[in-house]
């Protein structure tokens, strides 16, 4: 028998890196191994958010890592992802909870916020003492936003606003929700941001329970019944649609670093087992059948990450089109929930426990694969690049 | 104080599995391992951390640590790492594994002590690699300095002394050493309440194990100075004690057996065993 060779090895990504990116990948890669990996099965049994550890990733600056200044950590968009992913080889509900804290509550903030409301928000987000949630998705309005039924009115100084969010990642435990409603009558182009508070009359976060996936997050609807929002909540520097879908194309970019974390994990976990599980005289490692299937893993595994790696250096340099974002969410959420189904196939009755990572994982993934644009959107994206027609 | 951290990058002890031998026998063949700081030295540096600061407000520091290491260019990423973690410099001694003997690296390190004037020198009590298992005790010899080895626990004690918890047979024999000395450490010295500074409050309580670099540290170490000597400036004669005659791996070991019910188990242990 020849030695093996590992996946890393094999694509030698290491070389792509610098010497600060490796060590992001080493650190968070401990604190995920060491900190959430031997609580991860239980947390998702039992549907627990670990909020126990939001200083501790606060304190490793993971929160609004990629923003710069206001206490945030200005981590390069290769660094960023590269965290991200590593947290979500603990469990995509981890990195969620990172993902929504910096790229759709803290980042529209930061880009869209006044100078005030920088200083008041943005420390405290970062230091985890103040969590955030976006409010953009409704009951009946998911990947057609512009038509959103939550709506804004100007009452002397203030705005009072009335709808319902629904999906809401970590709404049950934040202190503030970065809130999408419109401020006409119907056109998405009146579309503004609010912060709306904890504490603001007639604002609710129910949480929504009987979840199969992503049960490590919290997830929850904002119910806003006549609240008043003072002016000096409300975005000043973006109107439309654009505000909304620019936070979304920030998280969909740590998304698509993000998934191969998971994918790797069932990867590793499906590894391990197929050289240890003997069935007729040998282990499955040594069978065509499970061979072929491991190595199609590998395959999109490393192009993937090769893919990812491209658009975090692209990204270093300029900002990325929707639709390359696009491209490599789809490609690489697609991806792993593939290679998280088929480690589970491998794994046969083991695989649909939570002793191994993988079931975990691939029903995580199915919330990935729908959430930050479904599958399907980002190939109307990509449709509506490369021929110049919508078929929305 | 000030304290220097020796730190050795060693092959990844998780990997011991993939170290080959050449036919030859002449040396261990270390292509393709993966490298990692020597875990005893890791826990060095965060005992010399929390003897430089109030473990209350450890991004304030009292005191200095400068970490060094002997390796080739590569170590300095272990270097980085140590910077990141909140080590102030850093030292490169420019040198390869067969270079370098315990023998050889306690008398360069001496050169190095004799320059910055560390008050404390700590490090790991081995390397997981060759478990030599001598350079602190050679270091204070040389130096003429206390050592206190193996150590589980380190108290700064206010009259430029240090307090040195060593587990031994049916207990823990307490070391004081004056300063400046050499304390080679155990894996005990990073449990919640194993080092305190005179800053710290002896009620508080450290996170179990090596602390994490937060990202932006990672960053800033960068900017933190790191120098690279050559051996030759720190040791004038580099001719080594200890050379290896040949190398060889452990034998295979044979498959064991299975026994089918207790009592052949303990027929086994009585016969073929001779244990009971």
């Amino acid at each position: 028998m020849a030695d093996p060779v590992s996946l890393d090895a094999l694509i030698s990504i290491d070389h792509l890196l610098s010497e600060e990116e490796k060590l992001v990948q080493a650190t968070v890669r401990r604190f995920v191994k060491e900190r959430y990996l031997p609580r991860a099965a239980e947390l998702f049994a039992k549907e627990q958010f670990a909020s126990d550890l939001i200083p501790e990733l606060a304190e490793l600056g993971l929160l609004g890592a990629s923003l710069t200044g206001y206490g945030c950590a200005g981590m390069s968009p290769v660094s960023y992802g590269l965290a991200l992913e590593e947290l979500e080889y603990g469990d995509s509900g981890l990195r969620s909870f990172a993902s929504v804290q910096g790229s759709l509550a803290m980042y529209p903030i930061w880009k869209y916020g006044s100078e005030a409301q920088k200083q008041r928000f943005l420390p405290g987000m970062a230091k985890g003492e103040l969590i955030g949630c976006f409010g953009l998705t409704e009951p009946d309005a998911g990947s057609d936003p512009g038509a959103m039924k939550t709506r804004a009115k100007k009452d002397g100084k203030d705005w009072v606003l009335n709808g319902a969010k629904m999906w809401i990642t970590s709404s049950p435990v934040s202190h503030l929700a970065v809130v999408w409603a419109k401020t006409g009558d119907g056109d998405a182009r009146s579309i503004r941001g609010f912060i709306v508070e904890r504490g603001m009359k007639g604002f609710e976060t129910p949480t929504m329970h009987g979840k199969m996936s992503l049960r490590a997050s919290p997830t929850g609807e904002i119910v806003l019944s006549d609240v008043r929002v003072p002016e000096q909540n409300m975005l000043p520097e973006i109107e439309g649609l654009r505000g909304p879908l620019s936070c979304l194309t920030q998280a969909r970019f740590g998304i698509s670093f993000g998934a191969l974390g998971a994918a790797r994990a069932c990867f590793d976990s499906v590894l391990a087992y197929a050289k240890d599980r003997v069935i007729f005289g040998k282990p499955i490692a040594a069978k065509q059948l499970v061979q072929q299937k491991l190595v199609m893993m590998a395959m999109e595994l490393a192009k993937g990450k090769i893919m990812a790696l491209h658009f975090g250096r692209l990204k270093e340099q300029r900002d990325l089109l929707p639709a390359q974002v696009s491209l490599c969410k789809k490609n690489n959420v697609g991806v792993a929930l593939e290679i998280a189904r088929t480690a589970r196939s491998l794994l046969a009755g083991n695989g649909i426990l939570l002793e191994y990572p993988v079931i975990r994982h691939m029903l995580n993934l199915e919330s990935v694969f729908t959430y930050e644009g479904t599958d399907e959107v980002h190939t109307l994206i990509l449709g509506q690049t490369l021929t110049g027609e919508s078929a929305f | 104080m000030k304290i220097l951290v020796a730190l050795k990058r060693v092959a990844d002890p998780d990997n011991a599995n993939k170290v080959k031998i050449p036919g030859s026998g002449d040396r261990v063949d270390t292509t393709g391992l993966e490298w990692k700081p020597n875990p005893f030295d890791e826990y060095a540096l965060e005992a010399a951390l929390r003897l430089t600061e109030n473990g209350q407000q450890p991004k304030t520091r009292a005191g200095e640590v400068v970490v060094v290491t002997f390796g080739p260019k590569e170590t300095e990423t272990t270097l980085r790492a140590a910077l990141a973690t909140g080590a102030d410099k850093a030292i490169r001694v420019d040198a390869t594994d067969d270079q370098l003997d315990g023998d050889l690296v306690a008398r360069a390190l001496k050169t190095l002590v004799e320059r910055e004037k560390p008050d404390l020198v700590v490090m790991g009590k081995q390397a997981v690699d060759g478990d030599s298992n001598q350079v602190g005790q050679i270091l204070a010899e040389l130096l003429d300095w206390p050592q206190a080895t193996f150590a589980a626990t380190i108290e700064e004690e206010a009259a430029g002394s240090v307090l040195v918890g060593r587990e031994v047979d049916g207990g823990v024999a307490k070391l004081r050493v004056k300063l400046p000395a050499v304390v080679t450490v155990d894996l005990r010295i990073v449990a919640g309440a194993s080092v305190y500074s005179t800053k710290t409050a002896r009620t508080f309580k450290y996170n179990e194990g090596v602390r994490f670099a937060a990202l932006p540290a990672i960053m800033a170490a960068k900017k933190k100075p790191l120098t690279e000597v050559k051996l030759a400036e720190l040791a004038a004669d580099t001719k080594l004690k200890v050379t290896y005659a040949k190398f060889q791996a452990p034998p295979a070991r044979k498959a064991g057996i299975k026994v089918k019910d207790v009592a052949e188990l303990v027929d086994k242990l009585q016969k073929e065993a001779k244990v009971l």
